[in-house]
């Protein structure tokens, strides 16, 4: 599974690479050079990952280190002065945090996806969820992600939502807290543990899941009315040691290529293809 | 240990002798300046240990940090740390005596294979042991789909906190006991057999009271790094305040939102820890050993 998808990867890299689209990007690649550190929410591992390798590709020079983690441990880090050339957040929340401990300049982030909530439930039917309103039947072993990162935030906001429509109601929301196992410290984890099937259900992002766990967790969408988009900003560090390869990266991740890539890995993109 | 000084290399003597460690001392002989030597030479390390820690104890106003300790889930994550930790310990001494017991009994290559099956969750990461303690006892693991079927679920309950720590921690116990248990003359364990104690008799009256130190100092061990355990225990165990999460846990999400309630935990878990081994250490210590 893993090669397969690392195959693909490959795959996609080249053939965007190979089909032009960047030719432009790639002019005055040779001027590029040295480390650049990407802080990258963890739910972007795939596709940064992905963005990363073309991006070296593009400029042979040039290294993409990755900080994958929770945006608002990232967030922290910046604060704390870790050395650090781009931040990519899964929500604008943090974003701020980071301009706020001035690593980040006021005009300097860009939304560059979208992304959305969706149910999953463990495969193999030992519970009882087939519709999202299940979500509340007692006994259920949900798993959440905490309150502190960007996905955990947006779940809140997804209950209070649902609490406020009939169909749903307080009912819903309360039965869905009561029936939290666990308040998971990334995404992944949430993901993982629904997989392992230690918890039945989970909330996390569409694009996490990727085709090993599409094999053990099963998608409940969640209606727009309800859904909480999350925008995901993008910005150089003001104080990055490689400015020009930092600002390199932010414009690959905005570029129409960029953008192929991050909708493969199930985002939205953010960025018009008219530019 | 370090009281045989005359075990010092010559060379060495001679080069602390060159240099005016002690600026109290005018005319000092070579001994004098060697000792000096080693207790500067102790400096860097204890230094490199103690600072962080009083940075810690530093970095905020203490007022400030103490009207973040009233809050809700910073008791909770006290307690649960408290009850699971003392549970471990407990577990831990009923379980791991039996193997500390009989370990220095068995020779050859079952005593070396025993011996790093207990050295292993020590060198391993602690998130290794969470994925391992998750492949077993989870609901689909080896031993948890049993367990499932007979309607126990371990991930995310308080239980699992406890097994957590006692994969982590029982070891250190084991390992410290073994030594004591070890350390008994036969001829003792012999003379009281003799007089027509029973086997479990000789361990009860003669073997455990002369192992006293080793086995409170392996149980101190235990319960003090079965306090810090965070690794394993948020894989395995998850994270939900009053249920799973611990005070490392707590000090984890909290660093994340609100760097004092991280502070003010941590310094309470660095004085328990602290107060909990030096007491202990200051009770056992017999007098002839000062």
């Amino acid at each position: 599974m893993k090669a397969a998808l690392a195959a693909i990867q490959l795959i996609l890299v080249g053939a965007i690479a190979w089909g032009g689209g960047v030719s432009e990007a790639a002019a005055g690649s040779t001027q590029l050079a040295g480390e650049v550190v990407v802080y990258t929410a963890a739910s972007l591992t795939e596709a940064f990952t992905s963005i990363g390798n073309l991006f070296m590709k593009l400029h042979p020079r040039t290294e993409i280190t990755f900080n994958f983690a929770g945006s608002q441990k990232l967030a922290q880090q910046l604060a704390l002065g870790a050395p650090a050339d781009v931040f990519a957040s899964a929500d604008v929340k943090q974003m701020q945090a980071a301009q706020r401990s001035g690593r980040i300049a006021d005009d300097g982030p860009r939304i560059f996806a979208h992304n959305r909530l969706v149910a999953v439930v463990n495969i193999d039917p030992t519970h009882t969820v087939s519709r999202l309103v299940d979500l509340s039947h007692s006994g259920l072993k949900i798993v959440l992600a905490a309150d502190t990162v960007p996905v955990g935030s947006y779940t809140r906001e997804f209950l209070a939502k649902a609490a406020r429509d009939p169909a749903y109601g307080t009912a819903f929301r309360d039965g869905v807290v009561a029936n939290t196992v666990s308040l998971e410290e990334n995404v992944r984890a949430v993901l993982n543990k629904v997989a392992l099937g230690d918890g039945d259900a989970g909330i996390v992002y569409s694009s996490d899941i990727d085709s090993v766990s599409a094999a053990k967790v099963r998608e409940i969408d969640i209606p727009d009315a309800l859904n909480s988009i999350a925008d995901y900003p993008i910005a150089p560090i003001t104080d990055s040691k490689n400015p020009k390869s930092a600002a390199a990266f932010v414009k690959l991740v905005l570029s129409p290529a960029g953008q192929k890539i991050l909708a493969a890995y199930g985002f939205i993109p953010a960025v018009q293809k008219a530019q | 240990m370090t009281g045989n000084k005359t075990s010092l290399h010559p060379e060495l003597l001679r080069t602390a002798g060159q240099e005016p460690i002690s600026p109290f001392q005018v005319r000092v002989s070579r001994r004098r300046l060697g000792r000096d030597f080693w207790y500067a030479a102790i400096v860097p390390c204890l230094a490199f240990l103690v600072v962080p820690v009083l940075a810690l104890l530093f970095y905020e106003n203490p007022k400030t940090i103490l009207a973040n300790l009233d809050g809700r889930q910073v008791a909770q994550a006290v307690t649960l740390s408290a009850t699971t930790t003392i549970i471990t310990t407990l577990i831990t001494l009923l379980i791991g005596t039996p193997v500390a017991y009989v370990l220095p009994r068995i020779k050859g290559w079952g005593h070396r294979l025993i011996e790093t099956i207990i050295d292993l969750p020590v060198v391993l990461p602690p998130a290794v042991a969470g994925i391992a303690l998750l492949m077993a006892f989870g609901r689909r693991g080896l031993i948890g789909t049993y367990l499932h079927a007979a309607g126990i679920d371990i991930p995310f309950t308080t239980a699992a906190v406890v097994l957590a720590q006692l994969f982590v921690a029982a070891p250190y116990f084991i390992k410290t006991a073994s030594v004591g248990f070890a350390a008994i003359d036969p001829d003792t364990k012999e003379a009281a057999a003799l007089d027509g104690a029973s086997r479990f008799a000789t361990f009860l009256y003669v073997s455990l009271p002369l192992t006293r130190n080793a086995i409170l100092s392996g149980a101190i061990l235990t319960f003090a790094r079965a306090l810090g355990e965070f690794g394993a225990t948020i894989i395995f165990a998850g994270n939900l305040p009053g249920r799973t999460q611990t005070m490392p846990l707590a000090i984890y999400i909290g660093f994340q939102i609100n760097l004092n309630v991280a502070l003010a935990l941590s310094i309470m878990l660095i004085a328990v820890s602290f107060l909990v081994m030096f007491i202990t250490r200051m009770l056992l210590n017999d007098p002839q050993r000062g």
